[in-house]
This record gives C-alpha cells, structure tokens and sequence, in this order.
C-alpha cells in the first residue's frame, strides 16, 4: 500500500508518491457529499446501531407488545366474537378475533403513542450526544468524516431505525395474529371487503406510514443531540419533548396549535384501511413531518456545523 | 512552489489565538511552524494551551483569531483535503467500547471518505500488527487495558499512509516496554519520511525522539527551536568533590565560574558552579575541562570526583515556565 496507489484510486493526492508531497499539490476539487463517499460510512452506522444490545433489547421489548396483546386478546375474549366496535380500548382491537391482520393495526395504535416513539428518542438522541461523551466523535471528524455528511448519516441511520422498529412491530403482530385468530378476506372501515393479500399490502403500507411519521421526531431528536455532549441527556430531553407535546395534543383549550404538533395526524395511518384511500390527514401528516425535519434539520446542520468539539 | 519541500512547514499557525466565551485566550497569538520531516516535541504545562492548538490545527474547534495552515493549506477550510493525509490521537484514545478493536478500526477508516472499502481490511490487521494488537483484536475494546487501548488509538492514526500525525500523550498509560515500542515506532514513521508532532509531558521521551520543539506557557509560545539549541541555550554545571573546598572555589572563581555553590556531601564538600559560554570572557576561548582539573592540582586542591552535568531539556522547561505546580488558570 503505497501513496502511489493512493492517488491512483482517487485522484486527489497528485503528487508525492515518495511520501514528501508538497502539500498544496493536492488542491483538486473536494468536498461534496456524493453517494459513494457517504456509503461506507452509513453501513458501518447501520451495523452498528444494530450490534448494539440496547438497539436489540428495544426492538424485543416492541416485539413483545404485539405478542401480549394478542395473548390478552385471546384470552379475554375465549376466540368468541363479541359483535364488537363499542367496546372501546386502542382501535381495531375488537376486530382482531375476526381476522389476525388486525392485530397489525392495533399493535401499531397502541405503539405508535409511545413505546415506538421513545425508541426512536433513545436512538435520535444518542446519536451524536453519543459520540461526543465517548469521545468518538472527535476521531470520525478528523478521519474525516465531515461534518454535514456525519449529520446526513445519522439521520439517515435514525430513520432505518424507525422503519426497522415499525416492521418489527407489524411482522411479530402479524405472526401472533396469525396463530392466535382465523385470517382470511379484510373488511375495511368503509366496508368492502378486499382479499387477504391486498390487506397484507395496505398492512405494509401502514408500517412505512408509521415509519415516516416518525420522521419529524427523529429530526428534533438529532436537533438535540447536537446541543449537548451527554447521550442520556439527549435521550431524556427528546422523549421528555415527546410527551410534552403528547400532552399538549389532549388538551382540548390548545386544539389552535394541533395541527402544528408533530404526533397530531399519527393515527391518520388509518385511513390507508379505506377504499378509496383518505388522503387529506395522511398527506397532513407528511407535510407537518416534513415541516419538522426541514426545521429541525437545519438547526442540527447550523449548531452542528459550527460547534467547538471539545469533548 | 519554489521552496525546497524539506524547508517547507508541515504546521504553520500565524497568530493563532482562542478565547472561549467570557474567559482569558487559551491560545494568545500562537506563530507555530513545524518543519515537514520533524519529530516536532510540543511542551507545555497542563492548561498552557497545547490540547486547544491541536483542536484547531485539526479543525475540532474554530480559532477566533490568526489563521493555520496544515499541509500547505487553510484550515478548517481545506479540511476534507488535508485531514485524509493526517494520522491523529487526540487527548487520548476513545474506542467503541461493544466493538471488537479490529472493528473500531473498521470504523474509523469508513469515516474517511478517501479510503478504499476494498483495502479496508488488509489496511486494518497491518495497523494492528503495526502496534503489536493483531492477537488481541477480535476482544471488545471495554476489555482493553489502558495502555491497549492507546496502541489502538494510534494504529487508527495509522490506517493510511500519512504525511502528518499528532500524537497527543501517545505514550499514556503504557508501560516502560510499550514507551519503548511506540518510541522505536515514532522514529521508524520519521525514517519513513512522515512528520510527527508530538505533545508530551514526559521531558526525556522529547529529548530522546524530538528533533524540534516548542514550548507553550499560558497560552502564548514561549520558544521554539531544534532541541539541541534548547539544550545547548542552558549551560552545564561542573561539579567537583574534594576535601578542600574553599580552594577549589577559588580556583574555579578565577577561571571564570559563575554561581558557586558548596555543598557538604560524604566524600567532602562538592562545588558545583556555571561553566562560562562560548566567548566569555570576551575574545577567549571557553576553558577546557583539562586545563580546569590541572589547575585544580597544581593548586593543592585533592579531586576525588571531577565532572559536568548537561543541563536536562527539564532545567530548559523549568527555566521557561517556571517552578510553580499550579494549573494556569
């Protein structure tokens, strides 16, 4: 491995094989974030966000929810209908002894509140928080990693996580609906009924609904991550902002401010269940995720970009 | 570029200077300028300054004042260009602590957008045999001594060929016979034609592998050179043991010794006084040793121990940044 080799490859060092380059040499165009720099650097944050047992030990604990409702579920109801809809409890949960797809739905009802957002606040807010307090992150800047395309990394490495926490949910729920309770044709909320396969496909189209709701979440999270060099602060911080604005949305007095919270149109995933499709509250809902991440993202990429690494 | 590229500065700063919001400068108007080839020892007492140049050279933290160039070109600007060519260890190691040591490494080299993923692994076990770690480098690092975790730390800094490393305190945490490792393998890089810029608080480890060195005291830099005209700067102290020592002082005040000093010691009493500098007195020449001890006999004067202590690169440091043990604050 000579410098020469180096040079071949990329281009950049054009003189100085012999180890003596005169530095300036070496001033070609640089810089730009493209596809095959910001690649490697990605996969090493995905495989290392899943080696990590916490990584792991949230996705068991998600894995789990689907799996004790159904046995509840089961349960409780001894696999006899009750005719249901009025019985109350997280949507679509009387629908479940009919057809085990629908624990798909409820288990991401009953999720996507809180269980699968902290998730996404332990994983956000560590994300860069993290590496300041161990340390590594001086190490990746001078590699170097570059500070935008870092940033672009960890987001993009936060929002995996969020697709792989949804389908976790939504691949165990469908496994226990489907040992617990028949599974056959859906009825959809508009009443027509479509064939078991194109429930499957509305069921995957909610997962990545979900996945993408959890977007402006991710963005403030990462925001936060960038202000502080404690990982469990961060994590604290974007989950303790979660519930904050959870509350704030049952807050009848403050429904001025609704449609602005980034948890407000999450459960709009159920319109997917219609056919036609709804799409006002889902396009709702990824535009107020969008107005998040486009907001939270700068802010990230002005304190991030800017900010004295000295941990 | 018509300099020669031996004279030309791997580091230069030209009025560097940091100050942190609401504080004194940590850096005050730093002109630093490391010769490309150097082993390049940076001293300082703790809190003098050294670990925030290293930021900014490194392009971690923004100056608020000067300007530096790495490699001939701007920092933080040109960082993307230049950091790929530079190898560095900063303030110590830090490691993921649930990664094996190769996978730290790992990484580390997929951070640097220059580095080819094809190479990646030949590069990653040669860095570790480099620093002795290819046994240990499937263990995960939180089972790393401290000294183990370091030579991973620098195998990182050794991923590429580099034309610049920084290795702050690279020998913290090792024992003797790793010191002794990473020295060898300072001045094995050197050889290799690389410039390593050192920062260590362990005087005779600079003496020992530096070549340059510069001194930093409350932010400002309080000299800079090659280490020989450091310690040739301070000069030696003769010390002579005899019995006699009111005679000896006389006759080593008469041959142009300054600051005398007798001390009572088992053998007798010992003089020890400042050996003059070259041209003193004016015109002569610096007396020789011989002639001294010679002279020393023909007075009476009974010798039973004659001899000259180097002044340490530590009298030099001491004499820069004075005595005192506290931390500048």
């Amino acid at each position: 491995m000579s410098r020469a080799e180096l040079a071949g490859q990329d281009g950049r060092f054009a003189a100085g094989a012999d180890g003596t380059n005169p530095g300036g040499a070496g001033a070609a165009a640089g810089g730009r974030p493209s596809a095959r720099r910001v690649w490697p650097l990605f996969r090493s944050e995905v495989l290392m966000t899943f080696r990590r047992w916490r990584t792991l030990a949230l996705l068991g604990v998600l894995a789990a929810v689907p799996v004790l409702v159904g046995i509840a579920v089961r349960i409780e109801t001894g696999g006899a209908d009750d005719g249901g809809g009025g019985g109350g409890g997280p949507a679509f949960i009387s629908q479940i002894t009919n057809n085990g797809l629908f624990l798909v739905f409820t288990s991401l009802a009953v999720t996507l509140p809180f269980f699968l957002p902290m998730t996404v606040g332990v994983v956000a807010g560590d994300s860069v928080a993290g590496e300041a307090g161990a340390g590594t992150l001086r190490y990746l800047l001078v590699a170097p990693a570059g500070r935008t395309r870092l940033l672009l990394v960890k987001f993009a490495g936060t929002m995996v996580f969020c697709l792989a926490a949804t389908l976790v949910v939504a691949v165990f729920a469908l496994g226990t609906g489907v040992l617990l309770f028949p599974v056959g044709e859906v009825t959809l909320l508009s009443g027509t009924t479509v064939p078991f396969s194109d429930g499957l496909l509305r069921a995957l189209a909610i997962a990545v609904a979900v996945a993408l709701s959890l977007t402006g979440l991710a963005a403030l999270g990462l925001f936060v991550s960038t202000l502080t060099n404690s990982g469990i602060a961060a994590m604290a911080t974007t989950v303790g902002l979660l519930l904050t604005v959870q509350i704030v949305d049952t807050v009848p007095q403050l429904h001025a401010v609704h449609p602005y919270l980034f948890t407000h149109y999450w459960l709009s995933f159920a319109d997917l269940l219609r056919a036609p499709v709804y799409w006002e509250e889902l396009l709702r809902n990824a535009g107020v995720q969008a107005l998040y991440a486009a907001v939270f993202g700068s802010a990230a990429w002005a304190r991030f970009t800017t900010r004295d690494i000295t941990a | 570029m018509g300099r020669q590229p031996s004279a030309e500065a791997v580091i230069e700063t030209r009025g560097l200077s940091k100050t942190y919001r609401g504080g004194r400068p940590a850096v005050d108007g730093l002109d630093l300028s490391v010769p490309r080839g150097s082993v390049f020892g940076f001293l300082g007492p703790n809190g003098s300054g050294k670990t925030t140049t290293i930021r900014m050279l490194l392009g971690l933290i923004d100056a608020t004042g000067g300007s530096a160039r790495l490699l001939g070109e701007p920092m933080p600007r040109a960082a993307g260009r230049v950091l790929p060519r530079v190898g560095a260890l900063i303030e110590g190691p830090a490691l993921y602590g649930f990664l094996s040591g190769r996978g730290n490494l790992r990484r580390y080299d997929a951070a640097d957008p220059t580095a080819d993923p094809r190479t990646r692994d030949a590069r990653v076990e040669a860095a570790l045999e480099r620093v002795g770690l290819s046994a240990a480098a499937g263990k995960k690092a939180k089972a790393y001594s401290l000294g183990m975790k370091q030579r991973l730390g620098i195998a990182a800094a050794l991923l590429q060929p580099r034309e610049l490393l920084v290795l702050d305190e690279p020998t913290n945490g090792l024992d003797p016979q790793g010191m002794r490792e990473i020295r060898s393998l300072v001045r094995a890089l050197a050889q290799d034609g690389t410039t390593v810029f050192l920062s260590s608080h362990l005087l005779d480890e600079i003496e020992q592998v530096c070549s340059h060195t510069a001194v930093m005291n409350r932010g400002r830099l309080v000299t800079q050179g090659t280490v020989a005209e450091m310690s040739a700067g301070a000069r030696g102290r003769l010390s002579v043991t005899t019995p006699d020592g009111a005679d000896a002082m006389r006759v080593l005040k008469g041959h142009g010794l300054s600051d005398l000093a007798t001390a009572e010691s088992p053998e007798g009493q010992t003089v020890t006084g400042e050996l003059p500098g070259p041209g003193e007195p004016p015109g002569g020449p610096p007396p020789d040793l011989a002639d001294l001890n010679a002279a020393l006999v023909r007075a009476g004067v009974r010798v039973r121990a004659f001899g000259v202590t180097r002044a340490s690169l530590e009298d030099v440091f001491v004499s820069l940044t004075g005595e005192g043990f506290d931390v500048a604050g």
